[in-house]
């Protein structure tokens, strides 16, 4: 019934296995290929990437919305400073209450630092949950490809490089969602302010934005992808014991 | 009998003797004859010779034993199993659940070490390897074939075939070469791009049969490879593990329950509680096979 021709081609067996050569037993794993196969992944099972995404839409989101406002509070101060220097307000600088106004500020500033770290280190809590059930789902996938061939790290990078990607597009999303937002609340409360924002730092924010929302996928992900290396091949396997 | 191709014009000779002047072309064929002579000799050679390469025990198990323990209970599950397969071999270890038969497969396809014992591959053992050469010995020496089909849902069938040569470090080119190769063997040629979810388990089987024999292994592990077919899908699997094995020489050893799958088999190992209760030649059993719907008897 099978092409006994193609049969006899495609089977060559002249590899020996001799414990300790090391020089022609390769195991590899190209990023090229770990990228589309994580890529795939990704993509494919977009409905648990989006809830995994979800945290670092939302955690990247408010820092994004934080730091607009910071931006536009500034660019509204400058603003705000030149015109009153126009008119005389060097007095209004020296102005008593300024000293205490600042520290209320400070103290203002740090608290939000504070909220912001902690929706942050929320998003990673979040993430780690959805990979870890996106590991455990996934046990057969991981025992087959260890049968395969595949070494641990493989297993390991695989899961990191599907993490960054959600990180990288979840970033994306959120950075947009919380800088829009945010933006359109200050025009509705002052019209011009777009001009009056500094936007090179505004982009520096959002760029670190994108790279904290990354990296903290990337982190987030180790727990459950150092799990899922730790999965045994017989995993795959319909019958246990 | 000898086959020689004419290196002037590829003529293709059968001969039962020696020739020495191309019949098509006259071109001088004493060279050839003297090389196919050679290559004999060395052929014969390293049959005989035991130190060479070519071991006759292709898997060797010595005194297997292994113990799993649960919290404060040890189950034996194996309990000093020994058998020798021989290179080429098609194998069917057969028996109940909890005799020990996944256990077995799990130490022969090298996915768990045993507690007590010793398992060889070619002369190699086992416990010896670390992590890296197992994942060696798992891309290349063996193929892998279970019940629950195990293909990468996100993947087509040209990638599930191909992701062991990824591992095996081919090139790309080569890879899809050879994996539309393997899938056009196992008569999928149609549907190289299908997802799993695209085919029928029988489809399914077939892809995880070429994706077993991705780096041409020597052994082939089935581990129920018929259990989630029906009647027919399964016998067509069978036929075409038989076919394998009987034109590539590739070893098959094949944990099943299926006894459509003694037929094929050169020998059956029977386990029963951990222990090998018998061994059976294919050349002793007296079978009658029945006829599944629309085949016909030898002879018809």
């Amino acid at each position: 019934m099978i092409n006994k021709e193609l049969a006899r081609r495609l089977y060559r067996d002249d590899d020996r296995l001799e414990p300790g050569a090391e020089v022609q037993r390769q195991i590899t794993l190209p990023w090229a290929q770990a990228a589309r196969i994580s890529y795939r992944n990704v993509t494919m099972r977009l409905g648990r990437a989006m809830i995994t995404g979800a945290g670092v839409v939302l955690g990247i989101a408010f820092l994004c919305s934080v730091w607009t406002a910071k931006v536009a509070q500034e660019g509204i101060a400058r603003f705000e400073a030149t015109s009153a220097t126009y008119v005389g307000g060097e007095e209004a600088a020296l102005a008593p209450g300024a000293e205490e106004a600042e520290a209320e500020a400070k103290a203002r500033a740090a608290r939000q630092a504070w909220l912001v770290v902690m929706s942050l280190l929320v998003s990673a809590v979040g993430i780690t949950n959805s990979m870890l059930m996106s590991v455990t789902e996934r046990f057969r996938e991981i025992g087959t490809m260890k049968c395969l061939g595949a070494l641990d790290e493989f297993i390991v990078r695989l899961f990191l490089i599907e993490s960054a990607v959600l990180g990288m597009l979840g970033s994306v999303v959120g950075a947009i969602l919380g800088h829009l937002i945010m933006l359109v609340v200050y025009i509705t409360k002052e019209r011009g302010v777009a001009a009056m924002m500094d936007w090179g730092q505004m982009v520096t924010y959002i760029l670190i934005a994108l790279g904290i929302g990354t990296v903290l996928s990337l982190f987030a992900a180790v727990p459950p992808a150092v799990r899922a290396a730790r999965m045994p091949p017989a995993a795959a396997l319909s019958t246990e014991i | 009998m000898a086959r020689i191709e004419c290196p002037k014009c590829h003529h293709v000779i059968d001969t039962p003797g020696i020739v020495t002047v191309c019949p098509e072309c006259g071109a001088d064929l004493r060279g050839t004859m003297d090389e196919l002579a050679h290559r004999r000799e060395k052929m014969r050679d390293v049959a005989h010779d035991d130190s060479v390469t070519t071991h006759e025990f292709i898997v060797r198990t010595k005194e297997l034993e292994k113990i799993y323990v649960m919290g404060e209970v040890e189950v034996p599950a194996l309990r000093g199993v020994e058998i020798n397969i021989r290179r080429g071999e098609y194998l069917s270890i057969m028996g109940p659940s909890g005799s020990g038969k996944s256990t077995l497969f799990n130490m022969v396809g090298g996915l768990d070490k045993p507690t007590k014992g010793t398992c060889f591959i070619e002369e190699v053992d086992m416990a010896q390897l670390d992590a890296f050469e197992l994942a060696w010995l798992r891309c290349r020496k063996i193929g892998y074939i279970f019940q629950t089909f195990n293909l990468i849902p996100v993947m087509t069938a040209l990638e599930n075939v191909t992701l062991p040569m990824i591992f095996a470090g081919m090139s790309s080119d080569e890879m899809m070469e050879r994996g539309a190769m393997l899938l056009d063997l196992v008569g999928l040629g149609e549907r190289l791009h299908h997802k799993p979810y695209e085919l029928s388990g029988g489809q399914q089987q077939r892809v995880a049969v070429a994706r077993a024999l991705a780096n041409a292994p020597a052994i082939i592990l089935a581990d129920e490879p018929t259990g989630n077919l029906d009647l027919h899908t399964g016998k067509e699997i069978i036929d075409l593990l038989k076919e394998l094995n009987e034109e590539s020489g590739v070893t098959v050893i094949s944990a099943t329950h299926d006894l459509k799958m003694i037929d094929v088999s050169d020998r059956v190992v029977h386990i029963r509680d951990g222990q090998v209760e018998r061994i059976e030649n294919r050349a002793d059993i007296d079978l009658d096979v029945g006829s599944l719907g629309g085949e016909t008897e030898p002879g018809e």
